[in-house]
């Protein structure tokens, strides 16, 4: 690139007027490679995002039956999608998982960078990396693993229960279904949260908290007056992230399916729902209408959530 | 590994190794014989066997979607019996991941496969798109006296042929001779006797059930329709779809069962799942109603009980009859969209029904045979299993094969009915509810589901 900006201006012109071209058509030549350089990601960005997501909006229009053929419907997939029981129950269920789950994540992931970051531990890689792992264990195993340890009849916490002459825990029942994803969700993206975290502690100017030392503030007190706030755009994030990962929730109880199909059934959360109607039912159009929809719903509660954030940062 | 070609729902089952078998393999000796048969008294439109020679000799490039484990094995000697074709085997999944895959590929035009693994169920599914060739013209329509008649049932419809069979699953019962002898139950001959055994066995084995009613199988629930009588399915190849679960055959099944689970003399745990796999192995299951492909899997998922099963046929409605049914199985079939008809219809045919890879795929990947030659073939048949005693097994399910009722229909959409299954009648197994609503609830869910696909619903 460096070419352009170095072309030589003509000589045969007279000098202002060359200046005067010349910065003209430099600017020009740096707009063109702003635009080449970002070339690339437009045209993937297009080709992959765009593009798919008009494609969807554009099917859920449409419904195509098994017989019949297509048929142009208009809204008529959205009404029935936000009259949809099952679909409602599903975001419902997925509401009730970010109250719960997240701010039970986000405290921990919270504690532990601050953990780390304090210094104050030994083997500090090794346990920062433990926190992490089990974000790289993949599903297959993580299956295999829960299954067993939430099993009814051999898993651990049952056999502990039958030593103590205690009813075995039902983890894999209608009740208690949600709390065990959402440990599991919990277990997976702890570390995950955790880094991101510790890296913005990472960044924090050490003089603050040298500052604060020395007008006599303990750690905890650091912690919670200076790094806390620090981060608050980081917490920001791991936040934005936990509302999209909860409405999108799928993995998980997919995994749970195959330990107890009946209590997961089709439409535990709305990205199941949609994913079952497009491959079981072969409903692609209203699975694609609904899952428009929970990107609407996804879309207003990170914009309340970052709203209210700000809003409480703009208090004194 | 078995459930494999049986099962639509794709579990955890990957644990579970069928193991070191004691199944003599045997190679067939003679490789098998091209099988093209070009039949004389064939409708106009009948492959003549110069062609069909021509295209064998023709170097061609043929896609086989399957998950039989190890089909390479058979598809090798396929390439070596017709050297100028060359087939690429693709695992794109079992049961699910696999129709769906499929459809995504023939909706978009491409990318399909020329010979797909089908099960019996999904063919009218596949019907729907004009989506799988008929193979009649291509050789298939003679091999029709090979076949039980309710096998040909499943893949045929007048003369048209849509898959070439390649494996079955009659119904039969396993159970644990030890067991019930310790609870002073006889293996049940019918089905009033078996609730009565249900419940002799539970009070005298407090921990342990006579067997297991799963809420997430609607393929074994839907054999043990079949094999009342019940017709509950049909698809007449065009607009209009048969769903009747009204009926005394129907209610019978139900309410047998949901005298069994009321009274908890059977256990409702979901099937092929780890619970499940310890329960047939530390006898939590005194017994298992299940298909021919079920000895060699049980013998995979509990070899600790070596020795102690037995396989006999599975309790009657009435008192000196022997009916059976059919669970899993499915067949090879050509996709319309192929390029090469008649190299993939002989693929499909050749691996199925050529003496050699048929044998192998019965006792090397111990696919329960479909076709009458292996079930006869003493290599196959004579074999004694000491899992279960030192019984001949095989020779038991060859025989229950031939007591399957004929005319068993089904709907053009047996993902939704099975789904839909999960949610009701399932559900209410698990939940130990009343199965009657739950019935009525799948029935009514299957047909408004039918209506608003365009289906005429009688």
């Amino acid at each position: 690139m460096s070419s352009t900006t170095t072309a030589p201006p003509s000589a045969a012109r007279p000098p202002v007027t060359a200046a005067h071209g010349n910065r003209r058509s430099l600017q020009r030549h740096e707009r063109t490679a702003g635009y080449l350089l970002v070339a690339p990601f437009f045209l993937i960005f297009l080709a992959m995002i765009v593009a798919p997501l008009a494609y969807s909006g554009y099917l859920s229009l449409f419904r195509e039956q098994l017989l019949g053929g297509n048929a142009f419907v208009g809204l008529e997939n959205y009404v029935d999608a936000v009259r949809d029981s099952a679909f409602v129950e599903g975001l419902l269920r997925v509401g009730r998982f970010f109250l719960l789950q997240v701010p039970l994540m986000l405290a921990a992931a919270l504690l532990f960078a601050l953990v780390l970051d304090s210094g104050r531990l030994r083997l500090k890689r090794f346990v920062r990396l433990s926190i992490f792992v089990p974000y790289a264990v993949p599903s297959v195993i993580a299956a295999i693993m829960w299954g067993y340890l939430y099993g009814p009849d051999f898993g651990p916490f049952t056999q502990l229960a039958d030593a103590l002459g205690l009813p075995p825990p039902r983890f894999l029942s209608d009740q208690w279904m949600l709390p065990s994803i959402a440990n599991i969700v919990t277990w997976t993206f702890v570390g995950y949260n955790m880094i991101i975290l510790y890296a913005a502690l990472r960044s924090v100017p050490a003089d603050l908290y040298e500052a604060a030392r020395l007008d006599g503030a303990g750690e905890v007190r650091i912690a919670w007056s200076i790094k806390v706030p620090a981060i608050r755009p980081a917490l920001l994030l791991t936040l934005i992230f936990s509302v999209i990962g909860s409405f999108q929730l799928f993995n998980e109880p997919k995994l749970m399916y195959n330990l107890a199909p009946n209590v997961i059934g089709t439409s535990y959360t709305p990205n199941l729902y949609a994913f079952n109607l497009a491959f079981v039912n072969q409903e692609i159009n209203y699975a694609a209408a609904i899952a428009f929809v929970l990107g609407f719903v996804v879309m207003v509660v990170s914009y309340v959530v970052q709203l209210s954030s700000q809003r409480r940062e703009r208090r004194p | 590994m078995y459930r494999s070609t049986h099962r639509p729902a794709a579990g955890l089952g990957a644990t579970v190794a069928a193991g070191a078998l004691l199944l003599a393999a045997c190679s067939g000796g003679s490789g098998g014989g091209g099988g093209g048969g070009g039949g004389s008294s064939a409708p106009a439109e009948q492959v003549s066997q110069a062609e069909i020679d021509q295209a064998m000799s023709t170097p061609t490039k043929l896609v086989f979607w399957t998950w039989v484990p190890n089909i390479q094995n058979e598809v090798d000697l396929f390439m070596k019996q017709y050297p100028e074709i060359d087939v690429e085997v693709v695992n794109v999944g079992q049961g699910a991941p696999h129709y769906q895959k499929l459809r995504t590929a023939l909706k978009s035009g491409e990318g399909a496969p020329d010979v797909a693994q089908i099960e019996f169920q999904y063919i009218s599914s596949f019907r729907l798109g004009d989506d799988l060739l008929d193979l009649a013209p291509y050789g298939a329509a003679d091999l029709k006296d090979q076949y039980a008649d309710w096998i040909w049932d499943q893949v045929s419809d007048g003369s048209a042929v849509y898959g070439i069979p390649q494996d079955v699953g009659p119904l039969g019962n396993l159970y644990r001779e030890d067991l019930l002898k310790q609870a002073g139950v006889e293996p049940p001959k019918t089905w009033d006797q078996f609730v009565d055994a249900a419940r002799t066995y539970r009070a005298a084995k407090p921990d342990s059930y006579l067997t297991n009613l799963p809420g997430n199988d609607p393929g074994q629930f839907t054999s043990f329709l079949w094999q009342s009588g019940a017709r509950p399915f049909a698809y007449d190849g065009a607009e209009t779809v048969t769903i009747d679960l009204d009926t005394p055959e129907v209610a019978r099944v139900v309410d047998l069962w949901n005298t069994l689970v009321q009274e908890d003399l059977v256990a409702v745990d979901p099937d092929f799942t780890d619970q499940w796999y310890q329960g047939l192995a530390n006898g939590k299951y005194a017994s298992w109603q299940t298909a021919a492909w079920g000895p060699v899997f049980l013998q995979g998922t509990a070899a600790n009980t070596s020795g102690l099963w037995r396989a006999t046929t599975i309790p009657q409605w009435e008192e000196g009859q022997n009916v059976s049914s059919n669970w899993g199985g499915s067949t090879d079939a050509v996709l319309s969209t192929t390029q090469h008809k008649i190299a993939a219809a002989e693929l499909a045919k050749w691996i199925n029904t050529a003496e050699e890879p048929a044998l192998k795929l019965a006792t090397e990947q111990f696919l329960f045979p479909a076709y009458q030659p292996v079930l006869e073939n003493p290599a196959f048949i004579d074999q004694k299993s000491e899992f279960y005693g030192g019984q001949e097994v095989n020779k038991e399910f060859a025989a229950i094969s031939k007591t399957v009722s004929t005319d068993f229909g089904w709907l053009p959409f047996m993902d939704y009915v099975y789904s839909s299954f999960s949610e009701t009648v399932g559900k209410a197994i698990a939940d130990r509810a009343e199965l009657r609503p739950a019935l009525q609830a799948w029935e009514k869910d299957i047909t408004a589901y039918a209506e608003d696909q365009g289906f005429t619903v009688e």
